[in-house]
């Protein structure tokens, strides 16, 4: 008999959907839609509304590395950080895939259920790998301060990338997209939710760096090789308002973003 | 003179090496030092002219007791020139470094006094660096010919990355154009690297704690349309410097008219030759990770490039007989000769077609160039539904494919009101 088709309610985190997959196995009901708290339409199918049950999302997730293999469990851990529009559905369609299947199914690149999730993780790392670059952190009274506006959840990835650079360091670092931030001190570590991020201003030595960086940059360009296509190519301008070497404003400490509500200035004609 | 203005003076004339990359090496940072460096290396940041900017790329010093003609820091010069001591460049690279602005250090250096005191210089600030500032990061250095070879082994201990330009393609360019530099006092330091290098690892094979002679390899570049060499000259040169240097990269940098020397091309409406340094990278790609050899590429009948067309579908268009090749069985090296196909899609397909049989549509999802490849493949034995082309039909397809890189000027928008003459 097919399983009933059901909307799944969860809280939004990764334990919380291992626990809807436990519950969709447990009652043999298929979820068609997942709903979290902030979303507020209504569905068509009958609500299921799910706890988050740390034993039973273990249970689930102990289960992956033996039924996905390897690579399966990680693009399914990574796949739940990406921006994919209904990221829960693909993952439930790539997890039952798996679980039916076993770890060979990772290899059929032409799947769209694989292709899909694959792309999305593909995303995620390469977004992940540019962040790692683009990055910028001041120092504000001793602490490396950075924030970022990536389309997916990056902290994570770039957590183990900059406590093992600056192993000494303490520091910040801003997700403006989802609200959260990276604290780092030598031995410690959290990602939290974060509702308002005002760093102090910058000292006059913060200063003087972000100055000589600004005129390293203008300089080391070779005029007669200008390509700003080639630039936008492998740096797109929605990176750039993070950037040290494109803020005019040094003397705030971070950039403040364009209020969606006022109108965008043009260049001045 | 500010730090400023010395960073200006130094940064600008040092932007016209191109060998600058941050790759090759994965150390992962230790608690006591600053930094950490990764295998496929870094990005920081775009420059408008949309090259890289991975690593601080500087000059040590711009005076020169040198004299060659292609070069913006040549003695006959007039221009002004400055130097770092070496604990302003070390505060420098750490505070960009902290910053997350770069991934590392580029040094090189003009001739100041001779080589020896040069690299003595360098040397110094690297040891600073890495001893007393405790600097993980990257560290590309320039060996200079004509130096000891035991202060050049100095340097290769303390930077990641070592390279030495052979500047310009052939020995006669060099005598014409840079009469203080000769082609053996090029070749010998790329030597004694390639063997410092080789045997350093065979010592760590041994022991663990063996010093690390330029773990990231060594690269070199060459001036590309400053003389009259042929893309052939170029690429066999190329070839044998990976043959026998075992370099990681050679790069290639267009000409830039940076001198009115009557021995080069005037500056006057000059025009770089940007496309040409694009094909010939493409063609060094073929080389390093497509399996191609030189004399495969280009021939005696073809010396140089066709510009109008990347150097794999010229190569797979003499070579039709090669085609078409079939998608389920073929091996590696044969999906990598398909234009439209890359290492990554070749290596997805060979994992793909393990599963089940691959169609055209199929391919797509992995990422093959199929209006590029379409031509030359087969998949179970069909070619792709309602293809018909002639050999002359293909040549316009490929070429049409391209035209946006190959356009000499920008289509422009007709209007009614300008140029009403």
């Amino acid at each position: 008999m097919p399983w009933t088709q059901v909307c799944c309610c969860y809280d939004g985190s990764f334990p919380g959907f291992l626990s809807c997959v436990f519950e969709s196995y447990v009652h043999k009901e298929e979820p068609v839609e997942f709903r979290t708290p902030e979303d507020l339409s209504c569905s068509l199918y009958p609500q299921r509304t799910i706890q988050t049950h740390p034993a039973h999302a273990q249970r689930v997730y102990r289960s992956l590395e033996g039924k996905l293999g390897r690579e399966g469990r990680e693009l399914f851990v990574r796949g739940f950080l990406t921006c994919l529009p209904e990221k829960e559905l693909w993952l439930w369609r790539f997890l039952r895939m798996g679980y039916d299947r076993g770890p060979s199914f990772t290899r059929n690149l032409t799947d769209p259920t694989v292709d899909t999730v694959r792309r999305a993780v593909q995303h995620l790392n390469s977004e992940a790998h540019q962040y790692k670059g683009f990055t910028r952190f001041s120092e504000l009274h001793g602490i490396l301060v950075g924030e970022i506006e990536p389309k997916n959840r990056v902290l994570p990835l770039l957590r183990p990338h900059f406590r093992g650079r600056y192993p000494g360091e303490n520091l910040v670092l801003h997700d403006r997209t989802h609200h959260e931030a990276l604290f780092s001190r030598p031995r410690e570590w959290a990602i939290l939710p974060v509702e308002d991020f005002h760093p102090g201003p910058p000292g006059e030595e913060e200063l003087q760096y972000r100055k000589l960086w600004r005129s390293f940059y203008d300089t080391i360009a070779i005029e007669g090789r200008y390509n700003p296509k080639c630039r936008m190519t492998h740096m797109p301008k929605r990176y750039w308002a993070m950037m040290t070497e494109f803020q005019k404003d040094w003397d705030t400490a971070l950039p403040e973003l364009p209020d969606a509500s006022s109108p965008q200035k043009g260049p001045l004609v | 003179m500010e730090l400023l203005d010395k960073l200006n003076i130094l940064a600008d004339a040092a932007k016209y090496d191109a060998a600058c990359t941050s790759s090759g090496l994965d150390r992962s940072g230790r608690p006591g030092t600053v930094g950490s460096t990764m295998m496929a290396g870094c990005c920081h940041s775009f420059s408008a002219d949309g090259r890289c900017i991975s690593l601080l790329k500087v000059l040590f010093t711009n005076y020169c007791v040198y004299d060659c003609q292609y070069c913006v820091n040549r003695r006959s010069n007039d221009l002004p020139r400055a130097a770092f001591t070496p604990r302003e460049l070390c505060e420098l690279t750490m505070g960009f470094y902290r910053r997350n602005y770069i991934e590392g250090l580029f040094l090189s250096s003009a001739v100041i006094q001779n080589p020896d005191y040069t690299t003595e210089q360098m040397i110094e600030t690297l040891r600073l660096l890495r001893e007393e500032y405790r600097f993980g990061g990257y560290i590309h250095a320039k060996a200079i010919p004509g130096a000891n070879p035991l202060l050049t082994y100095r340097l290769g201990l303390l930077a990641d990355r070592l390279s030495v330009n052979i500047e310009l393609p052939s020995a006669q360019s060099l005598s014409l154009l840079a009469p203080d530099k000769k082609k053996w006092a090029i070749l010998a330091p790329m030597g004694q690297i390639r063997d410092g290098i080789s045997v350093s690892k065979q010592e760590r094979r041994l022991c663990r704690h063996a010093p690390r002679f330029a773990p990231a390899g060594q690269s070199t570049q060459m001036i590309v349309g400053a003389t009259g060499e042929s893309d052939r000259h170029i690429l066999s040169l190329t070839q044998g410097l990976y043959d026998k240097y075992q370099l990681k990269r050679v790069f290639y940098s267009a000409y830039m008219p940076v001198s009115t020397s009557p021995l080069l091309p005037a500056p006057q409406g000059f025009q770089p030759p940007l496309l040409r340094e694009h094909r010939l990278y493409q063609a060094d790609w073929l080389l390093r990770f497509y399996h191609f050899r030189a004399e495969e590429i280009l021939d005696e009948g073809q010396p140089d490039l066709d510009l109008r067309m990347d150097p794999k579908c010229c190569w797979a268009l003499r070579h039709l007989e090669f085609f078409p090749v079939e998608v389920n069985r073929a091996d590696y090296e044969a999906l990598l000769r398909v234009p439209g196909i890359g290492v990554r899609s070749a290596r997805r397909i060979l994992t793909a077609r393990r599963v089940g049989p691959l169609t055209f549509e199929g391919l797509k999802r992995l990422g093959v160039v199929l209006k590029r490849a379409q031509y030359f493949l087969t998949c179970s034995g069909r070619p792709l539904r309602g293809l018909h082309v002639t050999e002359d039909g293909l040549l316009r397809h490929l070429l049409a494919l391209e035209a946006p890189a190959t356009l000499s000027q920008e289509p422009v928008q007709l209007s009614l009101f300008d140029s009403a003459g």
